[in-house]
């Protein structure tokens, strides 16, 4: 059965169903609950339809919609699906319906006001995902952050105002600062094509090219660096913002303590992955000479991370403030795996990221149901408690293996093959970060050991009451998933193939045109006409296709469903 | 005829009293007064190039100004009125309310 | 010395192997829902049914499987079982496929074969449980899960196979050293256990990197290991160089790599620096230790440094590293052995210093040697900690030997195969400790592309005569002479059950008779055998075949000279604790000093912690939490810019905003003329 303009009811149904709740009257709190799962259970069922109907071995965008809105400006409704965001469009319809499941006897105000922001949230997360049109990225980008302020803000902990606002203008901030850079990329691309167009692919029946044919100029009157890496550092920052990078990683600690449980697992398991995804559907494919050329920063910045935010987790004191940080290090094994630029190393980092959000959203759900029984996470509060709460222990036992690498469980496999990815681009570095497994181990086993062996010493922990069946269920929905990603992973990987492969030899390509023309290439500045039309000349069409490669642009403008 | 430096040096100048005095001057009256004196001395300089470019768009442009005009006084007084009543008072110096 | 041989051309399917593993993990799965999630137990000849007739089953199912392999001919004796692709992407792909050939078919017999002996033996043990976080089934699911991983890295068709096993057996060795949790002791060893083995790990994967670069590069990435072994002659005589700040200079990739997977073999097979988990390990039950920590999982990294023979081959710097490792870790590990007190912490250090005899071996080149060496001490040190919990059964859990002794009369049939074993592991002949023993010090002598061969000979030698001297220590000490203990101990001391007694008697007759499977060819003309030493005949199409350059006679001189230091160790033995225990005592006073650093382990741990432990934590205490993310990135960089903005807004700005409109209106025609004037210009 085909599902016309599927990717827009996928994304949009969970803000209709908000839209709905908002505006009818008189809606019990039960019913709103209900409503809410229903409907995220019914957007997953639709993203179900997207992968069976992913078609693996095309290259280019699919179940592609394209709906002229600013057209004069090119400001297009564009959507699609590849194999970059298929993955994580997955997870994020997957785990909402559980979030909120999980999330059932935990808010008690303004239960209306929490459902429509989680509801609104999903729908910014699923749009920037699928948003194929600058302009339309960034909307949903930036449209995502305040659900999330409101739900740090209003249901959070003792500091919440001040982690809401902090996460809110952190972020806001990077978000700017790659504003500035889209609008310098849209001038050029102007420039260059003589129309206006924010589509980052030629749409399907388009007349002009669209902004990955843009040349962004690597030399120019940039002071010190070359245009196009200005270009690439203002939108690495804002992504490197969300991942969150070292040194710009302090608000995200602050955030997923004081966040509710559900907030936490969403902003873990989702918008994290906003950061990373961001790096690789934007940054690189637009600015693949820069990233070749910064490589060596962001490889020192993750791998910081993941050795210091574990040493850091392992004196933390509070565990959901320890999982924060460990999400840290987890995702400077992505930005890793994915710099190394090779097919290991990318897709071990896609695939890491649908493990992280697992994982990372196992341990906040079970932090959770510690705190809704206990209202502390302080672990000198705990011990043995695998005594009164076997079931917890045993799951969350899981989830730590999980956590930490254990072959048959996901980590593993997306560990792997970021180390195996890295070790092939630049030894050393993989070999610092593969000590980050032995740390790894150090902090979580440690917290574990304190928390569940041992007596039960404190008496407030002795009358615990182990996981009832929603618990059981939800956690049971989240640890499935990791043993199957974990035993036959290749049923995931395989789908990433094509998109990966493109993204790879976009940046091969701009390696070998840095390699063949020196600096000089871009010396010519662009003269100042504005909006006559500029044919295409022949010389400048010869360049674009030696730095293109011997892959053309023109099947990636392919209409499918 | 005269000549349009004329209608311009006049109209400056009036603006420019217009300014001054909106500038200055504490009675909240006197300070719409010179905001009027400012607009008519735009208006002057309007109709003497309208006048010497032979453009209509010029004389209707200032039938437009008159008309705002006419409506700015209209609120601004009703306002000064509003302040007078609760303050007793037509002193700018004294509506500095809304401050750090 | 070891001829280069040949990678086995024709493999054959076969379906059987992926069933040896799966029966252990029905059993685990079975038992883990169940406990984890339905909270519903089994009655426990439920457990013992399922979880025993598992892994017994998988006994037989391997055995079946040997017999399919010995029913190919000579030198294509390769069975596989190839799944499907576990993980692959770009030029890497790792099947999940099993193989059985000579190696691993030795191991896997082991593996079930000891392993269902202790599964049996845990049947009695863990009944008599009085503790409070008991857990019969929970026994039983661990425990088939660490059969089902170790069966996974024995039959690993590739590294990536191998190493799910290696990590899923340090997995089960945290759970079952733990195994009683409610004791924080208990859990801290168990934690140990697997963090120091995740430091092995981390040398492992390092090591898999360096091979897997190198042969991608070579034009063949390949993780399996008939594939590797069939291209390495290509990376063969690659080097890598080193950087100046480890020395320069060029290194063999070959021994990179050697020296990296050695790494993972030290922290999985405790040697030195990565063995202090294994004593410690001893708080967990006492069939966890007999099974893993003597008879398979610390046997892992011989396994797996037998299996890479052909790059140790190549690699002389590493198989010197290896050789000299083990020598000294066997020394070391047995000057301490001689001074403890607790029944397992002896037999602990013990299981070092013979791991350590096994390595020494495939440092030398003796592969086959190391392997043979592996299966009898399975079963000599099985049986040797069955027996030491027999004991402690008895004696209701204790565990110093100072207060039992004279047991004999109580428990004979438990001192009988406890004294069994004690010879074996001492090397007298004709128990299997000694052909195996004898063999990697064969080995060992002759190894004349390791320098200082002799050396480690002389070392193999003195540790043969301490490991005969501490064993005869302990079972004197605890079966002969007085009793030491509480009149109300000894009125309950009696055997075990037969589920513990047999198990006990069935390993007592392999570590006696084992030594014939592997009987040197000087012995077997005497009886007039061809190919005497059948052990390694079979193993020779994985390991190649190890050329012993000695005469017979030499070789019996060898032998006798071991023999000899033997008898001495244990007549010491004798003399000292039975016949003049005021001697012992009189060294102790004398020796003080020496005798507590021996006693107290050489205060490894205590360093270990001064030096890596503690500072580490302080660091990132105050260091990289308190100082860098809270002071310096969150302190200075975020809330710094937002108090700076503060600062300015307040101090400065916000006097703008008087209320006063004339001020505005000012900067307003301030700011007019301003543009007007701009544009004009």
């Amino acid at each position: 059965m085909e599902i016309p303009h599927l990717v827009t009811l996928v994304t949009f149904l969970p803000a209709a169903t908000a839209l709905a709740l908002l505006v009818i009257p008189g809606i019990s709190e039960g019913l709103c609950k209900k409503a809410a799962v229903a409907s995220t259970l019914a957007t997953f069922a639709l993203s179900l339809e997207l992968w069976n109907g992913f078609d693996p071995t095309r290259t280019g965008y699919q179940f592609v919609e394209h709906v002229p809105w600013l057209a004069s400006y090119g400001i297009n409704y564009f959507v699609g699906i590849d194999g970059l965001s298929l993955l994580l469009v997955l997870m994020t319809t997957f785990l909402m319906p559980i979030t909120l499941i999980a999330a059932w006897n935990e808010i008690h105000k303004s239960v209306k006001s929490y459902v429509f922001f989680m509801l609104t949230l999903e729908t910014g997360m699923l749009g920037a995902f699928v948003a194929l049109n600058l302009f339309q990225f960034y909307v949903f980008w930036e449209v995502m952050l305040i659900p999330m302020y409101f739900i740090i803000g209003i249901w959070g902990g003792p500091r919440r105002v001040y982690a809401a606002v902090k996460f809110f203008l952190y972020t806001m901030l990077g978000s700017l600062l790659m504003f500035v850079a889209l609008l310098v990329v849209y001038w050029l691309h102007a420039q260059q094509f003589g129309q206006l167009n924010l589509d980052l692919v030629a749409a399907p029946g388009a007349v002009g090219p669209a902004l990955l044919d843009t040349t962004i100029p690597l030399a120019g009157q940039a002071v010190w660096w070359k245009t196009q890496t200005w270009l690439f550092a203002a939108f690495a920052l804002a992504f490197a913002i969300k991942v969150p990078m070292f040194p710009f990683h302090t608000w995200l600690p602050d955030a997923h303590v004081e966040a509710p449980t559900s907030g936490s697992v969403v902003l873990a398991a989702v918008l994290l992955k906003m950061g990373t995804y961001g790096f690789l559907r934007l940054a690189v494919p637009l600015f693949p000479a820069a990233a070749i050329e910064l490589t060596p920063w962001i490889f020192a910045s993750a791998l910081i991370g993941v050795l210091y935010a574990a040493l850091v987790a392992m004196v933390q004191t509070d565990m959901k403030r320890l999982v924060a940080y460990s999400s840290v290090a987890h995702l400077g094994f992505v930005m890793l795996g994915m710099f190394a630029f090779n097919l290991e190393g990318v897709k071990g980092s896609i695939l890491q990221m649908v493990n992280h959000g697992l994982s990372t959203g196992a341990l906040f759900l079970l932090v959770g149901m510690l705190y809704e029984r206990r209202h502390t996470r302080l672990i000198a509060q705990f011990g043995g408690v695998a005594k009164p709460m076997p079931v917890y222990a045993a799951l969350f036992g899981i989830a730590t293996m999980a956590s930490i690498g254990l072959p048959m469980l996901n980590g593993f496999v997306g560990e792997f093959l970021i180390m195996l990815g890295t070790w092939l681009a630049n030894p050393w570095v993989a070999g610092a970060s593969a000590f980050g497994v032995v740390l790894a181990a150090v902090y979580m086993l440690w917290m574990y050991r304190r928390v569940f062996f041992g007596p039960v010493e404190n008496p407030e922990n002795r009358g615990l009451i182990d996981l009832d069946l929603r618990e059981k269920l939800v956690m049971l929905a989240v640890i499935v998933p990791m043993f199957w990603i974990g035993v036959y992973p290749d049923y995931f990987l395989r789908r990433l193939d094509a998109s990966v492969i493109d993204v790879l030899r976009r940046v091969e390509s701009a390696s070998q045109a840095a390699a063949n023309e020196p600096v000089t290439a871009g010396t010519e500045r662009p003269a100042r006409s504005a909006g006559t039309e500029r044919p295409v000349g022949a010389a400048r069409a010869e360049r674009l296709e030696r730095a293109a490669g011997p892959l053309a642009f023109a099947d990636e403008s392919e209409v499918t469903r | 005829m005269i000549p349009l430096s004329h209608v311009i040096w006049l109209s400056a100048a009036l603006f420019t009293i217009g300014v001054i005095g909106a500038l200055t001057r504490r009675n909240l009256i006197v300070i719409l007064m010179s905001v009027e004196l400012m607009l008519n001395a735009v208006n002057l300089s309007l109709v003497g190039f309208a006048r010497a470019w032979g453009d209509l768009g010029g004389h209707v442009f200032v039938l437009m100004v008159i008309a705002v005009a006419a409506a700015e006084v209209a609120v601004g007084l009703g306002i000064v009125i509003s302040l007078f009543r609760n303050r007793d008072s037509v002193n700018i110096e004294d509506v500095s309310l809304l401050k750090w | 010395m070891v001829e280069a041989h040949a990678a086995a051309l024709t493999v054959t399917p076969s379906t059987l192997l992926r069933w040896i593993p799966l029966l252990p993990l029905f059993a685990a799965v079975v038992h883990g829902v169940m406990l984890g999630l339905l909270r519903r137990t089994m009655p426990r000849s439920g457990v013992v049914a399922l979880s025993v007739g598992a892994v017994v089953l998988s006994f037989l199912v391997s055995v079946v499987a040997f017999g399919q392999l010995i029913s190919l001919p000579e030198g294509q004796r390769v069975l596989v079982d190839d799944l499907y692709t576990w993980i692959g992407a770009g030029r890497f792909s790792a099947e999940m496929s099993f193989l059985l050939d000579p190696l691993s078919a030795v191991m896997i017999l082991v593996v079930t074969g000891v392993g269902s002996l202790i599964h049996v033996y845990s049947i009695g043990y863990m009944d008599d449980d009085h503790r409070e976080d008991k857990g019969f089934q929970r026994f039983f699911c661990y425990l088939n899960l660490f059969t089902f991983s170790m069966l996974m890295l024995v039959l690993g068709d590739n590294l990536l196979v191998l190493f799910l096993g290696w990590e899923g057996v340090g997995l089960c060795s945290y759970l079952l050293i733990g195994f009683w949790y409610s004791d924080k002791w208990n859990a801290y060893c168990g934690s140990k256990a697997f963090i120091v083995n995740r430091i092995g790990d981390f040398g492992f994967l390092l090591g898999i990197f360096t091979l897997f670069a190198a042969l991608a590069q070579a034009g063949h990435p390949t993780v399996t290991f008939r594939d590797i072994a069939t291209a390495f002659p290509a990376i063969a005589a690659q080097t890598v160089a080193m950087p100046g700040w480890l020395g320069g200079g060029e290194w063999k990739l070959a021994t990179l790599a050697g020296v990296f997977f050695f790494i993972g073999a030290a922290g999985k097979s405790a040697q030195i620096p990565l063995y202090v988990w294994l004593p410690d390990a001893m708080a967990g039950p006492t069939p966890v230790s007999a099974l893993i920590h003597a008879a398979t999982m610390v046997t892992a990294g011989v396994y797996m440094v037998c299996r890479m023979s052909f790059l140790y081959a190549a690699a002389p710097g590493a198989s010197a590293l290896i050789a000299w490792t083990g020598a000294i870790t066997a020394l070391f590990a047995a000057t301490i052995a001689i001074t403890q007190t607790d029944i397992k912490k002896v037999l602990a250090y013990s299981t070092i210093s013979q791991l350590g005899y096994m390595f020494l071996a495939a440092g030398c080149g003796a592969y086959g040697g190391a392997i043979f060496h592996l299966a009898t001490h399975a079963f000599f040190k099985a049986l040797l900690f069955l027996g030491a919990g027999a004991v402690i059964l008895a004696m209701h859990h204790e565990q110093d030997i100072d207060k039992m002794g004279g047991l004999r009369k109580a428990i004979p049939y438990t001192a009988v195969v406890f004294l069994i074993g004690v010879i074996a592991i001492a090397g007298i002949p004709p128990l299997s400790g000694f052909f195996s023993k004898d063999e990697i010090l064969l080995g060992a002598y002759t190894a004349e592309h390791i320098p200082g061969h002799r050396m480690l000979w002389a070392i193999g030698l003195v540790t043969a005569g301490l490991t005969s001297l501490y064993m005869f220590r302990l079972y004197f000490r605890t079966f002969e002479g007085k009793f030491r203990g509480t009149a109300d101990q000894l009125h309950h001391v009696h055997e075990p059950a037969k589920s513990v007694l047999v198990p006990l008697g069935v390993l007592a007759f392999f570590s006696a008779v084992a030594g014939f499977g592997g009987l040197p060819q000087v012995y077997g003309d005497w009886f007039g055998i061809k190919n005497s030493n059948s052990l390694a005949h079979f193993l020779s199409q994985t390991l190649g075949h190890h050329e012993v350059p000695v005469s017979h006679s030499e070789e019996l001189r060898l032998a006798g000279l071991a023999i000899l230091v033997s008898a001495i160790g244990g007549a010491l033995a004798w003399w000292l604790y039975l016949q003049a225990p005021a001697v012992p005592q009189k060294i102790r006073e004398n020796a003080g000093p020496l005798f507590r650093l021996l006693r107290e382990k050489y205060y490894v741990d205590e360093i270990f912690d001064v030096i890596f432990v503690k500072p580490l934590v302080w660091i990132s205490e105050n260091v990289l939490y308190k100082g860098v993310d809270a002071g310096l990135v969150d302190g200075a960089m975020v809330n710094g810019s937002a108090k700076g903005v503060q600062a300015v807004a307040a101090r400065g700005l916000k006097y703008l905003q008087s209320g006063y409109a004339q001020s505005y209106l000012f900067f307003m025609v301030a700011g007019t003329l301003a543009i007007v004037g701009w544009l004009v210009s």
